[in-house]
């Protein structure tokens, strides 16, 4: 069995033939039932629904998550190539299965008691349920530390008060995982559940960019939160920051696979396309770009593949993760432009995905930690002086 | 229900294909389940749910093969047999459809399902041939089935848009047509599930049948994409009449 991608390396043997089945079934599924219909979501401004329960079905939420939660208790390269898979087709595709997976299953099975494991996870995994997390707000971005939604002990539970932004899936969400300060300035996080008296989730329009997913806002009005949804296992930054972490490493994947796409997009058309009587992937600098293109998807290929190793192995720096992202994300930003170019005016239309997938990337470029902080965030790692305090 | 469904592995369609002294490179091939036995597997499974059956995937071929298995086991069959077989390429429908019974005639399966056909040669004569040898009932083109009690009724496709319904006794031999069912995806706990499924594994020689010399192969080429136009000149009724004569009785414009 090959892995059913771009692979100019010769990377199928670094691959367990699970993980190259996962990947051919993700593809296969992605290409049949998602590729026909995006466009004309994305045009709409419509996150398709009924894609949930076939992911579920499919075990495409929580792959990383062990089986006995219902999860697919696969490697992280599994989940990878899944996120892959789906970013090609689109970013908005790949943003919901990683909310669900990374942002709101992650944190209930890494920081949450058995009870809540046992009844949210199996749920989730199903996609009977859907998640959002909150973390960023209006006036804190790249600076979550500075969050002004708070949770105020009281008898039996926690009030809530404060407003998050820029919630994917926040207006379809079953429940939201909120971190908020408590009395204490700690970070603490909640399962705030949709129908909790005081909570509401406005959707956001006016969007350029992840047009098939929903962003929302999360607005939170002296909400009532039981104990029993408090995670008892965290507390500080590093439980939400822990949660980016899984979900970098998907986009890291993921920006792959728009990439992908782009090139095969680019090639395909340059073959095609005729001008002074010969295809212009005849041409230097067509040909030019294409190696480039070539070249950076298969090195960000070669980092992911290293990165999900390490994960799966146990040694992984978050900080390496950082790289992918940075890396991935600006390699498919790069390859939008250059197809976008090779295609001329057929680059511009949405009979070919090149602006879709550009104007993703421009939202996959600074959520999830932008450009810039994970250039500091290595820039620490390596002076051991951060730039950003 | 104990169903066997048969399975091949073929070239995909947009594999490269080079070609020497008649015979095709094998390894420069991409190798995939042959796509009208994966609505045979469908239907197969759709049954196996409804009557709390068991199905079997059965594939000739060589250790490659084992693809197709391990794609329909994460799909929900239980479990496979492997017949080894380097070189069927030169076997007659005939002398393959005699290795198969051999090996599955003691399973005593309800129902064997084939695809209508495989897709690199293409000879569609492998289940009908088998439900002879193994005295089944035999039905092709099979575009529905329905089972109730034991009793099987199957849709089958005639020319011109027709369907039949008819009655077949159990035990029974379909060739499933394409398009029958939507085939499923394997989901990842499918996929888990592979590692721990027989597959009963045998090498065709271990089965001690004499066979025929089936056939030699004299020439294979690739097929050269032509379009012809045809000018047809003359004065303008003399165009028209011509015109009319290959609408009419070449096209068949009705």
């Amino acid at each position: 069995m090959k892995l059913n991608a771009l692979d100019y390396m010769g990377i199928t043997s670094h691959f367990s033939e699970e993980e190259l089945m996962v990947q051919n079934t993700a593809r296969d599924f992605s290409e049949k039932e998602i590729m026909p219909i995006i466009e004309e979501h994305y045009e709409k401004g419509t996150f398709p629904e009924h894609l949930i329960p076939k992911f579920g079905e499919l075990g495409f939420f929580g792959v990383n998550i062990p089986e006995k939660y219902g999860c697919g208790g696969m490697s992280n390269i599994a989940y990878g190539l899944i996120c892959q898979e789906l970013e090609r087709v689109d970013s908005g595709i790949r943003s919901f299965a990683s909310v669900q997976g990374s942002l709101v299953m992650y944190p209930i099975y890494a920081y949450g008691n058995e009870d809540q494991k046992m009844k949210w996870l199996p749920k989730l995994a199903k996609g009977e349920k859907i998640g959002c997390f909150g973390l960023t707000e209006p006036n804190f971005g790249s600076n979550p530390s500075g969050m002004l939604t708070n949770a105020k002990k009281v008898d039996g539970g926690y009030i809530l008060n404060g407003s998050k932004m820029w919630i994917t899936n926040g207006s379809i969400a079953d429940i939201a995982i909120v971190w908020a300060k408590d009395d204490n300035e700690d970070v603490l996080g909640f399962i705030v559940e949709k129908d909790f008296e005081g909570f509401s989730a406005p959707e956001m329009h006016g969007k350029w960019s992840l047009r098939a997913s929903v962003t929302s806002e999360l607005v939170l009005e002296n909400v009532f939160v039981p104990d029993s949804n408090v995670l008892p296992n965290i507390k500080g930054l590093k439980g939400p920051l822990g949660c980016l972490t899984q979900a970098r490493y998907g986009i890291g994947w993921g920006a792959l696979g728009a990439a992908m796409n782009l090139y095969d997009i680019a090639l395909n058309y340059s073959k095609d396309r005729i001008q002074f009587d010969k295809p212009i992937a005849s041409f230097q600098m067509i040909q030019d770009k294409l190696v480039w293109m070539l070249t950076e998807i298969t090195k960000g290929q070669l980092l992911a593949l290293q990165v999900g190793k390490n994960k799966d192995d146990g040694t992984l720096k978050h900080t390496q993760v950082s790289m992918i992202k940075r890396n991935n994300v600006n390699v498919a930003r790069e390859c939008a432009k250059l197809a976008r170019g090779i295609l001329g005016a057929n680059g511009i239309t949405s009979d070919y995905s090149i602006m879709r997938h550009m104007m993703n990337i421009e939202s996959v470029y600074t959520y999830e930690g932008t450009d810039e902080m994970h250039t500091l965030i290595l820039g620490h790692d390596i002076t051991g002086i951060p730039a950003f305090k | 229900m104990k169903i066997c469904v048969l399975m091949k592995q073929v070239a995909s369609e947009d594999s490269p294909l080079s070609i020497s002294n008649n015979i095709i490179d094998k390894a420069s091939l991409n190798l995939v389940t042959n796509e009208p036995d994966s609505y045979a597997l469908e239907e197969a499974l759709l049954i196996k749910e409804k009557t709390n059956g068991e199905v079997t995937i059965c594939t000739l071929g060589p250790e490659s093969s084992q693809q197709v298995i391990k794609d329909g086991l994460a799909k929900g069959a239980d479990k496979a047999i492997h017949i080894i077989c380097d070189n069927t390429e030169t076997m007659s429908s005939l002398d393959i459809a005699k290795i198969i019974t051999k090996k599955i005639q003691n399973e005593n399966f309800d129902l064997i399902f084939s695809g209508l056909q495989s897709n690199d040669y293409g000879f569609a004569q492998l289940g009908i041939i088998i439900s002879e040898l193994l005295d089944y009932s035999n039905a092709c083109l099979v575009m529905g089935t329905e089972i109730n009690e034991n009793k099987l009724k199957i849709k089958k496709e005639l020319e011109n848009g027709w369907f039949q319904w008819s009655e077949l006794k159990l035990p029974a031999s379909l060739s499933i047509q394409s398009g029958i069912n939507q085939p499923r995806y394997a989901t990842l706990k499918g996929i888990m599930s592979v590692k721990n499924k027989p597959v009963d594994k045998i090498d065709f020689s271990e089965l001690g049948l004499s066979l025929n010399a089936g056939y030699t192969i004299d020439e294979i080429s690739i097929p050269q994409k032509s379009k012809q136009t045809q000018m047809i000149e003359g004065e303008v009724d003399d165009i028209v009449s011509q015109l009319t004569d290959i609408l009419k009785n070449k096209i068949k414009v009705s």
